[in-house]
């Protein structure tokens, strides 16, 4: 297998020597070195550097190779809805920020009644959480052949590209059912699930007709998978998906294995045939469950799928759809893909929410970061005029940072007199979170306002001022 | 699928069919459910294997294949990618036995892995994680979730202990003596030692001592509690750069103990507070805590920073080669743990201690080897993974190749 520079050997200068290097500032940087710099850094693409596409389509295709990520790009789906698999640059998140989260697909299948088709696909589009600023969603409907029947899968198909623009993966192992599916939704680039050792060849040419990414899978057997895969490519399939397996329990290290060697060889080893998106299938936890309760199978799925989010996969798809199964891995894949060099902590200060004015609330919290964008995102979503103090804690929550001694009335006291905010209400009372209730009377001693102790969760403080609040 | 309504009266039935871990989350539902007739036929899944593929249309394939086109398997071979790693995780004996000092039934080793965390590929695992179960010695609050397992042992921590051990499952013990803590009760330390007393004759696994927080009090508090169980090998949690590192790192290590070393996720100050404790403790008396944050608030950093502490490690930064201990429970301060939310995300029952699972499988995977846990299904849940990811290798391939075709 042929071997890829890794991102962490590249330098600014590697690509600085094949930009046009005229300092023209088309590019909205000073120089050709900054935008080599930020090149490397993947701030900006080699597409704003115009000059190089006039005339250096040499320098421009060596650029392209060499920034190429060691986890291929697959794009499935069409339109504002389409979602890019992969496209990883490195294998262990403190080295980069990870590109491109973690695809999450609900399934539904052939032999489901229409409503329950539609009403699984609603819920999957409805799927929205608010969190910190970000809104949390499911990204794709993965269909299932369960009949065995073309004509069922082609219905079910053309169904659900009536219903839905999401992205689609078609899940059939037979080509003709396969292309049953394909001609009831042509042009709606769906990743099709799969070619394995038997069926390779037909869906490689599904694949090549209908122009779709196409997954490889070789449950368990890497030899088998690389093999897929450097074969497809020699036919002309160029955007693949790579399904080394999923299993539950006992094989659940094999799986993690799979997965970890899969990407370590295609970051660290430059190994192209490694260097495709992995797909998970948490749902595999529904194979053979029996009697097992849903709400086990569940919960099974959901942490599953939250181990392979850790462990490299780029798509999942799953079956379980409650709420409660699936916020912890929404949740936990924002966190996993955002920049690691992102601050814990913001800076402490005064913040101004809504209009206030003399007779306003005035809080405190933490400037850990967490703390900080809760308190402030309940305080806005409520639409209160009030102060926030934000004390400086070193990044400790509230009640680590009481626990841990960096949350002290001393600091509280400091803040609040530093924050000025005597100078804007007329009254001295200090509403500070609940969790912070043990320090209540060192803060009244030291700063000589009077404290009352809010709740203990800002959710409720809209609630605490129309019950406590008196300027 | 079925509708709510239906999942629920499964859930109902359930109660009786499934492994316990849904005993341990579901009895909330015995209180909401109690009314439920259940009629049997609902339970049968219609997963019949064999019925895919049986009838195949006739659709037409382009069968003439281009020229240069591979007709059959083009063959390459994967290399596992395997590599060695100069450094070791030092290994942390806890607990004593009779025969070694202590009272203990048994003891614990965490640490000595040479490879990052489930690389199985490349080595087996050293010494499997385990899990630290909380026992608090006052009442505390706590969310509605794990109350409603301990709510009876609640101020007895002996009891309370009984139950984490023989009906939780928990390795070991943590006891949090934050009665001692000056703003709550200020118990005495000769108070604290008695109830590690009552907790030693109770159960016969482990225990890690847990304080209040407060330097000046842990310091006191830890050093009667080492000095009276001389030899019992407890886990001291924790030591801060705030102590009194060298008087405190003394009667740990005259006493026969072991150090959690706790720094605010940073691991220069890890190094730096660890770089402290050698000039008492030998690096196979020290477990680092390096802050466990929640899921949605912080875990990432929790989740890099000890990745980076297990990778460092490995690489020969011996001031980083420590087992290491996560406070899971952390991730009870995540509101989306407790709260009561909209309708679509409830129950908070269910999605309480998933909230702790989530937290605690992703810092697993980041090289934990500790884990002070709450509630005793995510206990649960947790000790059946890492025993699959440590004993595993069995894989029936072919059975989960067909969730294409499942019937779910």
């Amino acid at each position: 297998m042929s071997k890829r520079i890794s991102m962490k050997e590249l330098s600014p200068i590697d690509v600085y020597k094949l930009l046009p290097k005229t300092n023209c500032k088309e590019c909205g940087q000073e120089n050709c070195m900054a935008f080599a710099t930020k090149i490397v850094n993947r701030e900006v693409t080699v597409d704003s550097c115009k000059p190089l596409f006039k005339g250096h389509e040499k320098a421009l295709a060596q650029l392209q190779e060499m920034l190429k990520p060691a986890v291929k790009e697959v794009m499935v789906g069409v339109g504002d809805k389409a979602k890019k698999l992969g496209g990883k640059l490195v294998m262990y998140r403190h080295e980069f920020t990870y590109t491109n989260p973690t695809a999450l697909a609900i399934d539904v299948t052939d032999e489901m009644p229409a409503n329950e088709v539609e009403s699984r696909i609603k819920r999957t589009e409805n799927f929205s959480f608010e969190y910190i600023g970000y809104t949390l969603k499911l990204d794709m409907i993965a269909v299932r052949c369960t009949s065995g029947d073309a004509e069922k899968f082609k219905a079910v198909v053309k169904k659900v590209s009536e219903t839905t623009k999401l992205p689609f993966i078609l899940c059939a192992t037979n080509a003709n059912i396969m292309e049953a599916g394909l001609m009831a939704a042509p042009n709606s680039n769906p990743l099709l699930y799969a070619a394995n050792s038997e069926n390779w060849k037909d869906m490689a040419e599904l694949a090549l007709m209908y122009n779709c990414p196409l997954v490889v899978s070789a449950p368990n057997d890497l030899n088998t998978l690389v093999s897929l895969a450097k074969t497809l490519l020699a036919y002309g399939v160029k955007d693949l998906v790579l399904d080394p397996g999923t299993f539950m329990n006992e094989g659940l290290g094999t799986t993690l294995n799979n997965f970890t060697m899969l990407r370590r060889a295609a970051c660290k080893g430059g190994e192209e045939l490694a260097g495709f998106p992995i797909i998970g299938v948490p749902m595999v936890a529904w194979v053979g469950k029996g009697e097992t309760a849903d709400e086990i199978t569940k919960w099974k799925e959901a942490y599953l799928a939250s181990m392979l989010i850790v462990r490299y996969a780029d798509v999942l798809v799953m079956h379980g759809n409650d709420g409660w199964s699936l916020l912890p891995s929404a949740v936990l894949r924002q966190n996993i893909y955002t920049d690691p060099r992102k601050p814990v902590a913001v800076a402490p200060g005064l913040k101004v929410f809504g209009t206030p004015d003399e007779n306003s609330p005035v809080f405190f919290t933490s400037n850990f970061a967490l703390t900080y964008y809760t308190v402030a995102s309940d305080i806005e979503s409520a639409k209160l005029n009030a102060y926030l103090i934000v004390v400086e804690t070193e990044g400790s929550a509230i009640d680590s940072g009481v626990a841990g001694r960096k949350l002290t009335a001393e600091r509280v006291a400091d803040a609040l007199k530093a924050s000025g905010v005597e100078g804007k209400v007329k009254h001295r009372k200090l509403i500070i979170p609940g969790k912070a209730s043990r320090i209540s009377g060192e803060i009244e001693e030291l700063s000589g306002w009077k404290v009352q102790v809010g709740p203990r969760d800002s959710s409720e403080i809209p609630k605490y001022l129309v019950e406590k609040w008196q300027p | 699928m079925t509708t709510p309504k239906k999942d629920d009266k499964k859930l109902a039935e359930g109660l009786g069919l499934s492994p316990e871990i849904l005993e341990l989350l579901a009895k909330f539902q015995e209180i909401e459910l109690e009314d439920f007739q259940m009629d049997v036929k609902e339970l049968e899944l219609s997963f019949e294997p064999g019925m895919a593929g049986q009838i195949m249309p006739k659709l037409r394939l382009p069968q003439a294949l281009k020229p240069g086109k591979p007709t059959s398997l083009l063959q390459a071979a994967f290399v596992p990618p395997v590599e060695m790693y100069p450094g070791k995780i030092a290994e942390v004996k806890l607990g004593a036995t009779r025969a070694e000092g202590g009272s203990r039934g048994r003891t614990i080793t965490v640490g000595g892995e040479t490879s990052p965390a489930f690389y199985t590929f490349e080595r087996p695992i050293v010494h499997s994680p385990v899990v630290t179960l909380d026992v608090f010695d006052m009442e505390v609050p706590l969310s509605k979730a794990v109350k409603m397992h301990v709510k009876e042992v609640m101020g007895d921590p002996a009891a309370w202990a009984k139950l984490a051990v023989e009906k939780f499952g928990a390795d070991m013990v943590t006891v949090h003596l934050i009665s001692i803590d000056p703003l709550l009760k200020d118990a005495t330390p000769k108070a604290a030692a008695d109830t590690v007393e009552n907790i030693l004759q109770a159960v016969d696994v482990p225990l890690v001592i847990g304080g209040c927080g407060d330097p000046i009090k842990d310091t006191a508090v830890f050093a009667e509690i080492t000095e009276r169980f001389k030899g019992e090998r407890f886990l001291i949690s924790s030591l801060t750069r705030d102590m009194d590192v060298e008087k405190c790192a003394k009667f740990v290590k005259k006493n026969g103990h072991a150090a959690l070393s706790f720094t605010p996720m940073d691991l220069n100050l890890a190094r730096e507070l660890n770089r402290r404790l050698y000039d008492y403790l030998d690096k196979e008396d020290i477990v680092m805590d390096l802050t466990t944050a929640a899921l949605g608030y912080g875990l990432d950093y929790a989740f890099t920073n000890m990745e980076r502490a297990r990778m460092a490690g490995l690489m020969g930064d011996t001031e980083l080669a420590h087992p290491m201990s996560s406070g899971t429970t952390n991730a009870w301060a995540a509101r989306e743990a407790w709260l009561k939310m909209a309708p679509e995300w409830e129950p908070r029952e269910l999605r309480g201690p998933l909230w702790e699972v989530t937290t605690a499988v992703t810092l697993l995977l980041a090289g934990v080897d500790l884990f002070m846990m709450m509630h005793p299904a995510a206990v649960k849940t947790l000790k059946e993974v890492t025993k699959n990811l440590v004993n595993g290798g069995k894989v029936d391939a072919a059975k989960f190749a067909d969730w294409v075709s499942v019937k779910a």
